[in-house]
């Protein structure tokens, strides 16, 4: 009795767990689905017909596919900046306390903790009414970098931490320079998470829509674009563009999970087989 | 003003860098490694903070001025709230359902994931980030696709008979699922849900499985187990993803435009509105101060309540 009931509530859990993947997965079936829809006349909401059409003529659009250009653009730049400012400030805050370290915690934490609307209008009050920057593509690149410096030094100090700073003193001691040292030594151990935190940093920035919203003036990212295309019309290659870009991450992601079976497997054949005696 | 900032930023830099001698380098190499992304978040991040409030408390010239005056003019609080009293309302209560929503769903997920994913635990964690992958604003547009009068789950519904039911519970509105409060709460849930989820299943999964089997081996009931083990050693996960579900939430309009209507409208949507088209930056700027600091507020409050020391 005890165990048949045991059993049903294990089954329901897995039967919940299962239902939330589901809904998860929702919206992107309808995504995809009506990537292939014939739309009558401007929003491609309801279903009409299948086609293939869509496909075959992805960026017909071109005000959509400049969009996404221009996102591609400033995600690279930002990325690059971003992550070169947040690595340094990861590597400092993780070889050693010194005063003012938990107040850049703070700094540090303060923008994740901060709704983004409060952070996309404050930064637009800066750019208002003065005559050195205008708003557009430096905007928005500034902008980002800001929201993605937290990121990336959060990230970068969290794979980071627990590392053998002895390394770097075993290779001055070796009489390495500086420099040698950081490139040889330092830089191949941080660069796993560095790269994580561009991963990541780039995705936050392709993604962006509030932020950017305040502090684009007239450029136009790829969010900006379906927002502003919304309003009069839905073309089936918002949905095309959506499910490539979501086929390239599904892809991306295999390849990753595969390698790092690959990489499980050669630790785990390489790792000595240890016995305990009873 | 923005100006002064810049200077006075440029000159601690500039002291920074006549300190850091060849005695004090040692001393100073965590900041000067430092600088430039400091630097960056204090021009960008703390100087807009400075000029927000400075904005909130000016008055136009007139109306269609853009100079601004700065005149300690609280009466743009005072129109924040007896304005947008109800939108503040809203968008705290919205975005406190669709928290505890994104725990109710996300909770059972990451536990099955953590504890029987066994070896297709990083393939399962893959599913659940996929969805995501795609674009904010595709996601929500799709909902508005599926909650449409002539979606799917409508006519399911009414096929079903439930309609009725569903009228009840305060989820449909005259027989239309889209435009309610509950498609936004909806469409919130679902856009924040990695952010509780994720977190959460770190929290699980760091969690040692013979603590569990200690608690059983002491004719501990399941139940029990859970209550007394596994959930206390994961509610640091449930906090951080409070915080990242609620915040961002609290501040969404995008929810809110696509999915509801002109009586579902949250702060965010006040706030854009007043600061894009209205070009009211004033009010909008009380508005967002105002936002700030009751979020600051509430995560302080929170998490000296219920706080754990890792806060990231």
């Amino acid at each position: 009795m005890n165990t048949l009931r045991s059993r049903i509530a294990r089954m329901s859990l897995n039967v919940f767990a299962g239902l939330g993947l589901i809904y998860l997965f929702l919206p992107i079936f309808f995504i995809v689905l009506f990537s292939f829809n014939k739309p009558k006349g401007k929003y491609n909401i309801v279903w009409q017909e299948f086609t293939f059409d869509n496909w075959l003529d992805p960026f017909s659009q071109k005000s959509l596919t400049a969009a996404l250009w221009v996102s591609l653009r400033i995600g690279a730049l930002a990325t690059a900046i971003s992550t070169v400012l947040g690595s340094m400030i990861a590597l400092a805050l993780s070889r050693r306390t010194f005063k003012g370290s938990s107040a850049i915690n703070l700094l540090l934490v303060l923008p994740l903790t901060t709704p983004e609307i409060v952070l996309g209008s404050s930064l637009a009050t800066l750019f208002l009414n003065q005559t050195y920057i205008n708003f557009g593509f430096v905007t928005v690149v500034i902008a980002h970098v800001m929201f993605q410096v937290s990121f990336v030094a959060l990230t970068v100090r969290a794979r980071i931490r627990g590392f053998d700073w002895t390394l770097e003193q075993a290779a001055a001691d070796l009489g390495s320079t500086p420099q040698r040292t950081f490139r040889l030594v330092t830089f191949p151990l941080i660069l796993p998470g560095v790269l994580a935190a561009a991963l990541l940093a780039f995705a936050l920035s392709i993604d962006d829509f509030i932020i950017t919203f305040f502090n684009a003036g007239s450029t136009a990212t790829f969010p900006l674009q379906i927002y502003g295309a919304a309003r009069v019309q839905i073309p089936p290659q918002i949905n095309v563009l959506a499910s490539m870009v979501l086929l390239f991450s599904v892809a991306l992601l295999v390849v990753g999970a595969t390698r790092g079976q690959r990489s499980e497997a050669a630790k785990a054949m390489k790792r000595p087989k240890i016995k305990i005696r009873k | 003003m923005v100006l002064l900032v810049l200077v006075c930023v440029l000159a601690g830099v500039v002291v920074l860098a006549v300190f850091g001698g060849p005695e004090a380098r040692h001393l100073l190499a965590p900041y000067g490694l430092m600088k430039p992304g400091l630097l960056w978040m204090a021009l960008f991040f703390l100087a807009p903070v400075w000029s927000l409030v400075r904005i909130s408390l000016s008055t136009k010239e007139s109306r269609f001025s853009v100079q601004y005056n700065f005149a300690w003019a609280w009466e743009n609080y005072s129109r924040a709230f007896s304005d947008f009293g109800g939108q503040f309302q809203r968008a705290f209560l919205y975005s406190f359902i669709a928290t505890i929503l994104t725990i109710v769903i996300g909770y059972p997920i990451a536990y099955v994931i953590a504890f029987r994913g066994g070896r297709y635990k990083n393939l399962l964690l893959g599913l659940v980030v996929i969805p995501f992958f795609t674009s904010y604003l595709i996601r929500t547009i799709a909902w508005s696709t599926i909650l449409a009068d002539q979606g799917p789950i409508v006519s399911l519904l009414s096929t079903l008979g439930l309609v009725d039911v569903f009228e009840w519970l305060r989820i449909m509105d005259n027989g239309k699922l889209i435009n309610t409060p509950a498609a936004v709460i909806g469409g919130l849930t679902y856009n924040f849900l990695p952010f509780m989820l994720l977190p959460i299943y770190v929290s699980l999964e760091k969690i040692d499985a013979n603590l569990v089997n200690a608690a059983n081996d002491l004719y501990s009931t399941p139940t029990a187990a859970f209550r007394k083990v596994v959930f206390p050693l994961s509610l640091p996960g449930v906090f951080a993803g409070t915080l990242l579900t609620f915040i961002p939430a609290a501040g969404d309009f995008v929810n809110a435009q696509f999915l509801g209507n002109p009586n579902t409208t949250m702060i965010g949507n006040s706030i854009q509105d007043q600061f894009l088209r209205q070009n009211n930056y004033p009010v909008a700027s009380a508005m967002s101060a105002v936002l700030m600091v009751s979020i600051t507020a509430l995560v302080l409050l929170y998490s000296r309540l219920f706080g754990t020391e890792e806060l990231v």
